[in-house]
């Protein structure tokens, strides 16, 4: 057993409104760049709907991920190494920038250049790529909300697994949102794909990073990742992709996403696994199989062996106790409600999503039913197939049971707890219906309901063994814009290296202790920095000047 | 033995070879980010699918075929039995259909970076400069061997531009060898100098880390959230 450890999230996707505020938060902070004007990091899709880029689930046609050969052994979807290295001159599996979009600006100069006239002036919109006039006919969320529906969303590559039934009752539409980032997999295709070796998973948290000084943008990754949540930034050459925010949980805060979500549906935590069994569970026969072979994967923080083991493998007790408090075990065991995306990529996804119960009750209000009695629900759950049939393809690969299980929990929970509300005795029989206590269903409601800050994100920090070098990782010149004073060397962005912060402060302090006046500095006009002012001369300011004319010391 | 060709055939390789290898060490140690293949396959793939395998494998024969040509002394390939007339015709044949693919690759991609809009504004003139150059040097080495073969049997290189070529690196430089080649050979020679003086200084860098090493690595890579910094000694973890 080689323990490690793994930082992932889960979704409640019930509670998730669509709003893009993790979306827009996420592109602030990491894809505001040029070249990744098309990239989102995060991005939250309507389903059902195409998704970004277009049909990036239609395995058959983008060959992203693993599957099993003859022999039941994993290989990558889209060829062994050889081919790879073969076909690396041009990638046949590659999605071009009109697979995900061409992303424009608008000609706002117009509106001020215009000469006077009868009409009035267009900001037209201009491709960034080409900075052409464009027609805009796509983006990441182009079908948000069902937008363009019948046409769009039979397109959808879940919805075609499901059945024709679907095309029929598109009437009586379900919908629900699915907010999605890189997975930080167990078994990243991603990674086994880059011929480079530039990509890898850390071994303290698991999160996976492309190593941007090693990527020689040979794009196999792009075509790797099932769930298309590797980029390549077209300017730079660089394959780009979400960071988990890793300078942020690394001092114990949440990502961005996180952070900004409204609907406070995410949830970050810890899980512990057994590096060793990874590649045999990814490698089950049967697809439907994966999600408990994935769970089986996943340690129990409280078995005192586990605790051994990991501590051997040098896990330190605070991470030891983030994971058994950790939400995200929760979710996926203790209340068993979270569910992987797509198992049956092999990649085996530490990001988990909570099924959304809300098309079940909407439909069931529909229809003039109590869309929250226990009974109701169960039947609805039972007999209301598409969704089922929707989801499973999904979290479960296919399975409608475990999905079925979770939304009779989230069903039960919502009774149990409306009767609590209305001041009703405890009903432990909807408890027991769905196999748990009215204790656990509180804790759970709990959970997904109240849990401040600290219950949803149990995030240990970086170890502080290394604060001292943190001094020297160094965030970057504010000047390093382009065509900035700080635009280093001949070859643009980050050619050549910074001078270390140490020998800065070094000769800064010599400067100090050893120089006769205090240096003056030039762009303080006339301001006095106390917090550098050691006490050495009276710089101009800082006194007011003396009643007797003395002369100045 | 004119000063000339002492400059040409003697000064001129062994810059170009140190700038080659001491630009490709400054390169690496000061912009490992810049070390990219810069593809630009997202903006448009239907003619790159054509032309970059034509192109890329058309250059790795060439390659190849250099290789056997300018490294291997005739002597050896006649003790293996291998007669003049045989490598002749080997060499003609394979040469020129690899030479077209390459030619013909280059143009298409030369075709396409020109009249696809986002590939044209995405080229920088670092790289303009280093098409001319690539596509001289190919067009006046497959000249070269054209001409050559067309005026009559063929010009025999094994006996001046491989013994001048190899001269070069046993450090007894013979210019001689090479002031005699035929003038196609000479600007073949000197054009292919200059592009490798400007080689590491182009996006042509991509060539030096082909990725050989994934063929053999494992699949998933697991790496320390900092591998190069090793705790200082009195900062180790407690136990």
């Amino acid at each position: 057993m080689r323990v490690m450890a793994q930082l992932a999230m889960v979704m409640n996707l019930d509670k998730c409104i669509g709003c893009h505020t993790c979306s827009v938060t996420c592109k602030q902070a990491w894809t505001n760049r040029a070249g990744t004007e098309y990239v989102w990091f995060n991005n939250v899709e309507t389903r059902p709907g195409q998704g970004y880029p277009r049909t990036y689930q239609d395995q058959e046609r983008w060959k992203g991920g693993w599957e099993l050969n003859r022999r039941g052994r994993l290989r990558l979807r889209a060829g062994g190494r050889l081919k790879k290295l073969l076909t690396i001159f041009a990638n046949p599996l590659m999605p071009s920038i009109q697979d995900y979009y061409e992303p424009w600006t608008y000609d706002y100069d117009r509106l001020f250049s215009a000469p006077v006239g009868e009409d009035t002036p267009v900001a037209r919109p201009r491709s960034l790529i080409s900075g052409e006039p464009t027609k805009i006919s796509w983006s990441a969320n182009w079908d948000d909300n069902l937008a363009g529906g019948p046409e769009l969303a039979p397109s959808d590559p879940v919805l075609r697994k499901v059945s024709d039934q679907v095309r029929l009752e598109f009437e009586r539409a379900f919908m629900f949102y699915l907010p999605r980032i890189c997975e930080h997999c167990l078994n990243p295709s991603c990674v086994a794909s880059c011929p480079s070796g530039a990509l890898y998973k850390r071994t303290e948290d698991g999160i996976v990073l492309v190593d941007q000084d090693r990527c020689r943008g040979w794009r196999m990754c792009v075509t790797g990742c099932p769930y298309k949540k590797v980029y390549f930034n077209h300017r730079t050459g660089k394959a780009e992709k979400c960071t988990f925010c890793f300078p942020r949980v690394e001092v114990g805060i949440p990502t961005v996403c996180s952070e900004t979500c409204v609907g406070r549906l995410r949830y970050i935590g810890l899980v512990l696994y057994d590096a060793d069994r990874v590649a045999e569970a990814a490698a089950t026969p049967d697809e439907k199989d994966l999600y408990e072979a994935q769970k089986s994967v996943l340690l129990d923080p409280h078995d005192p062996r586990v605790q051994a083991a990991a501590r051997a493998s040098g896990i330190q007790e605070d991470w030891l106790e983030a994971a058994r408090r950790s939400p995200v075990y929760s979710l996926i065991f203790d209340y068993g409600v979270a569910l992987p995306l797509h198992p049956e990529y092999r990649t085996m996804p530490m990001v988990w999503y909570i099924p959304p119960l809300s098309p079940v009750v909407d439909v069931l209000t529909g229809t003039g039913n109590d869309g929250e009695d226990a009974g109701n629900l169960f039947g609805a759950i039972d007999s209301l197939r598409i969704p089922i049939g929707y989801l499973a393809e999904l979290f479960t690969a296919g399975d409608p049971e475990p999905v079925r299980l979770v939304l009779r929990r989230l069903a039960a929970m919502r009774s149990y707890m409306r009767r609590i509300n209305l001041g009703q005795d405890r009903d432990e029989s909807i408890a027991a219906a769905v196999g748990m206590s009215g204790r656990q269903v509180e804790d759970m409601h709990r959970l997904l309901a109240l849990a401040p800050y600290d219950e949803r994100y149990v995030i240990p920090r970086a170890h502080a063994e290394q604060g001292a070098q943190l001094e020297e990782l160094a965030t970057g010149c504010s000047l390093d814009y382009e065509g900035g004073p700080g635009m280093a060397g001949p070859f643009g962005e980050a050619s050549g290296r910074a001078a270390p912060i140490a020998v800065e402060s070094f000769h800064a302090l010599r400067e100090r202790q050893s120089g006769e006046e205090l240096e003056e500095a030039p762009d303080l006009r006339g301001r006095i920095n106390l917090l550098n002012w050691d006490g050495k001369g009276t710089p101009e300011g800082l006194f007011p000047p003396r009643r007797n004319g003395g002369e100045e010391k | 033995m004119s000063a000339l060709d002492v400059v040409l055939w003697v000064a001129v390789p062994y810059v170009a070879i140190a700038v080659f290898v001491l630009g490709h060490v400054w390169r690496y140690r000061y912009d490992k980010f810049g070390w990219t293949t810069r593809s630009s396959q997202m903006y448009e793939s239907r003619l790159l699918r054509i032309g970059s395998p034509l192109f890329h494998f058309g250059i790795l024969v060439v390659l190849l075929g250099h290789i056997g040509g300018l490294v291997i002394p005739k002597s050896w390939t006649e003790a293996a039995g291998v007669s003049e007339t045989a490598y002749h015709a080997t060499a003609v044949a394979l040469g020129t259909v690899a030479g077209v693919a390459t030619l013909g690759g280059l143009a298409i991609l030369i075709y396409r970076r020109r009249t696809v809009g986002p590939v044209f504004s995405a080229t920088t003139r670092n790289d303009k400069l280093m098409y001319v150059l690539l596509a001289l040097t190919i067009v006046l080495g497959l000249a070269a061997t054209v001409v050559a073969n067309l005026a009559g049997g063929g010009y025999d290189y094994r006996t001046t531009i491989s013994p001048w070529f190899r001269s070069i690196f046993y450090l007894r430089p013979d210019p001689d060898l090479m002031a005699g080649a035929p003038p196609l050979f000479q600007l073949h020679a000197i054009s292919a100098m200059a592009l490798f003086a400007i080689w590491p200084f182009t996006r042509l860098v991509h060539m030096l880390t082909a990725p050989l090493g994934y063929l053999t690595r494992p699949y998933i890579v697991y790496r320390s959230r900092d591998e190069r910094r090793a705790p200082r000694r009195g900062w180790e973890p407690s136990r």
